[in-house]
């Protein structure tokens, strides 16, 4: 017992369109991980797969649908939101995830996802945060850091960004969480969990973008910007939301991560009002 | 009953499961009867945040099974563009009402216009084909409505009712068959399938060009994409397979285009002068060709029902051997049909025409058609 | 409305209480699969035993692929970090009895 021994097949590879693989992700991204923990978290839900969906829009992170082996719908830029609420309505018995990037979500889908939150549609959103659309070649979005470089801000970005779990909680969003595609486990749980939760569930997971927004920014590759989760991420369930912006390249400020917030709400079914039960 | 309402009794009588809508002059009525009469039918009503979601909502409650629709005017039907587009790639049925008005922009709300009907033909872009069909009465917006979803399902195609403000909001008699005299089309499934079999869920059969629908949760595992795919739903950047899928897409409408197409013909047999009118303004078309044969004037009107296809064949039919007098376009935009007319015929039609806003009289489409049959 | 309590908020979370005396530590083999690999040594630089470290030969898209690493034959514990964090697919461990 010494070394290690080449395999043709991964364990995991029935959950994947394998003949598919290798993905078209950069080497260094961290969506594949994401991926791989939603697969992962898919089948430790204990839904049969027959019974997932996967939604996206148009980017990198919306092209994961696309190698699951699951229904997949990989849409129009911005509208996988609510494609999703209308198969979820017809079918309420399916586990619909939304897999997206952060330009996808909240800017050009940005009205679809607050009123889906606000209505409580019972989805999984999974949003990749990578800071910049990386698809097109590393342009700003509506999460690139004030002042951070891309190829649309080259004197840096003069807007400010969202900070998506404070927004995701306002809305109304029923389950929020931050993780990054080093905190694997965290991720995967975290989807695992919302699985089983009725109402619009919110992941924002960090992930390097070596080619759109690391290496412009002074962050480096891919690895590196993962040692930087290791090195600056805290753990803080509890944190306030209001104070979350991530500023990569601030080497003072923490990334705060965890499970911020899951609330029992009655999810969105048109045709039925609930009873409120508590006005706490 | 209004015409407005009788789409959305049409609807219901089509099987409706989903709609999804913005409210929207002159076409809420549909969505706000539909609020009231999807719940008691067991099917789902949902008011969505703007026209693009509600276009793409429909679209994925069809792949999941449901007859389903939405309702508009000019302004939202220009947002519903991108989404037909996505409807068209991945070959999704639906239904998608626009009920006409005064434009450009936000334009005349609560009057009466026929401007969007090129816009329901290319609207969205890329090179694509629909079905558009146009009711000239609220007994007909209902028929049409239920045959909507047949086509829709037939084809696995968009398709559009282009009615106007006058159909959607006059009131008439409409006779409503029952349950059992309704016959629908059934989609063209896959057969179920045990386990994880793989599927060409892209694959046709080279005759009506219409791939069998995978419906998510049926264990197809399918993937359907806005990307341009090959036959197993994957995208691909090959331009031969680009080609080939973008050319069935329009050519399951186009060589199925005389099986699709419908005009409504009117005295025309020995007609002299040949009228070309729909939806509202055919009604004033209509009289006009009758107060014409009281002045011995032999004109009679050919009334598209469905706009896409436009009824080329029969128009090139009526002016074989050039033995018309003339034809005659009337409607309610300046000339969007008549440069249609006269990509049939071959030469520019009279016409009469006007931005919107009311209906022209039929003693106008007299003294235009009089003028031309001189 | 209430928040699900800190802590976990209803979400299991990866790190449970340890009892030492049951705890029984595993031994793991690596399966790798060469050709997915892109080389971005997120396993190799993770493995928190160090197991893992690139291959001298280059795969078929000229990325050095993780292999175990000089006298590091018996240090895997298949924690599966490797594998849960690999973007392609391209290693995991199995359990050796």
């Amino acid at each position: 017992m010494s070394k290690e021994t080449v395999v043709a097949r991964h364990p995991l590879d029935e959950l994947f369109r394998a003949d598919r693989f290798p993905h078209i992700l950069c080497p260094g991204c961290g969506i594949g991980a994401a991926m791989h923990c939603l697969a992962q978290a898919m089948t430790e839900s204990g839904i049969p797969l027959d019974r997932h969906v996967c939604v996206s829009g148009i980017g990198c992170s919306s092209r994961v649908p696309g190698y699951l082996n699951v229904d997949s719908y990989h849409t129009t830029h911005g509208r996988s939101i609510p494609f999703a609420t209308g198969l979820a309505l017809v079918r309420p018995d399916l586990e619909v995830t939304v897999f997206a990037g952060d330009g996808d979500l909240f800017a050009i889908g940005g009205n679809h996802f607050i009123h889906a939150a606000r209505r409580n549609v019972d989805l999984n959103v999974i949003c990749i945060n990578n800071f910049n659309y990386g698809m097109t070649g590393g342009q700003a979005g509506p999460t690139t850091p004030f002042g951070a470089k891309a190829t649309t801000a080259p004197f840096g970005n003069w807007e400010r960004p969202f900070n998506l779990p404070y927004l995701a909680s306002a809305v109304g969003a029923v389950f929020v969480a931050r993780w990054t595609t080093l905190h694997v486990r965290q991720l995967k749980e975290a989807v695992r969990s919302v699985m089983k939760k009725k109402g619009f569930a919110f992941i924002e997971v960090l992930s390097p973008c070596p080619t759109g927004f690391g290496r412009p920014n002074g962050i480096g590759d891919g690895l590196e910007e993962m040692e930087l989760y290791r090195e600056r991420c805290v753990v803080d369930h509890k944190a306030s939301l209001p104070d979350m912006d991530i500023d990569l390249r601030d080497k003072k400020r923490p990334i705060v991560l965890g499970n911020f917030l899951n609330l029992d709400r009655p999810h969105y079914q048109p045709g039925k009002i609930p009873q409120e039960t508590s006005h706490g | 009953m209004s015409g407005d309402h009788a789409c959305a009794e049409g609807s219901l009588a089509a099987g409706l499961g989903f709609f999804a809508g913005y409210p929207i002059t002159p076409s809420t009525e549909i969505a706000e009867h539909l609020a009231i009469r999807l719940s008691q039918v067991g099917g789902t009503f949902a008011q969505m945040e703007d026209e693009l979601g509600s276009m793409a909502a429909i679209v994925g409650a069809s792949v999941a099974g449901a007859r389903s629709m939405t309702a508009t005017s000019g302004p939202g039907f220009s947002l519903m563009m991108e989404n037909v587009g996505l409807a068209v790639m991945m070959e999704v049925p639906c239904v998608v009402v626009n009920v006409q008005r005064g434009s450009p922009s936000t334009g005349l709300p609560t009057a009466v216009g026929q401007a969007d009907v090129m816009q329901a033909r290319w609207g969205s872009h890329g090179d694509y084909a629909i079905v558009a069909y146009s009711p000239a009465s609220p007994q007909e917006f209902f028929d049409l409505t239920l045959r909507a979803f047949d086509t829709a399902d037939t084809y696995r195609v968009p398709v559009f009712l282009m009615a106007d403000e006058v159909v959607g909001h006059m009131t008439e008699r409409v006779v409503i068959p029952p349950a059992s005299r309704i016959t629908r089309v059934q989609r063209k499934r896959l057969p179920r399938l045990k386990g994880n079999g793989r599927f060409l869920s892209f694959h046709t059969n080279g005759k009506d060009l219409v791939p069998a629908l995978a419906h998510a949760g049926e264990g197809y595992r399918a993937h359907f994409t806005s990307l341009t795919h090959d036959e197993r739903g994957y995208p691909t950047n090959s331009p031969d397979v680009h080609d080939r899928l973008v050319r069935r897409l329009v050519n399951k409408i186009k060589l199925n285009a005389g099986r699709i197409v419908e005009a409504e013909e009117y005295r025309l047999k020995d007609a002299e002068v040949v009228v070309v009118a729909y939806g509202c303004m055919s009604r004033s078309a209509r009289r006009a060709v009758d107060m014409a044969r009281e002045k011995g004037i032999r004109a009679g009107l050919l009334r598209p029902v469905t706009l896409w296809p436009f009824p080329e064949s029969r128009l090139r039919e009526l002016d074989k051997g050039k033995k018309k007098k003339a034809f005659v376009v009337a409607e309610l935009n300046l000339g969007q049909m008549a440069r249609e007319v006269e990509r049939c015929i071959g030469r520019p039609p009279a016409t009469l025409t006007h931005a919107g806003g009311k209906v022209l009289e039929p003693e106008a489409v007299l003294e235009v058609l009089a003028e031309a049959g001189r | 409305m209430e928040n699900k309590p800190a802590g976990d908020r209803g979400v299991p979370g990866a790190r449970r209480p340890l009892n030492l005396s049951q705890a029984r530590i595993p031994r793991g083999a690596v399966h790798v699969l060469p050709q997915r690999c892109k080389g971005c040594n997120f396993c190799i630089e993770f493995c928190p035993k160090e197991v893992l470290a690139p291959s001298k030969d280059m795969n078929a898209k000229g990325y050095h692929y993780p292999v175990v690493a000089e006298g590091k034959g018996e240090a895997c514990i298949r924690c599966q970090f490797c594998d849960l964090v690999c973007p392609e697919l391209a290693i995991y461990t199995e359990e050796v009895f």
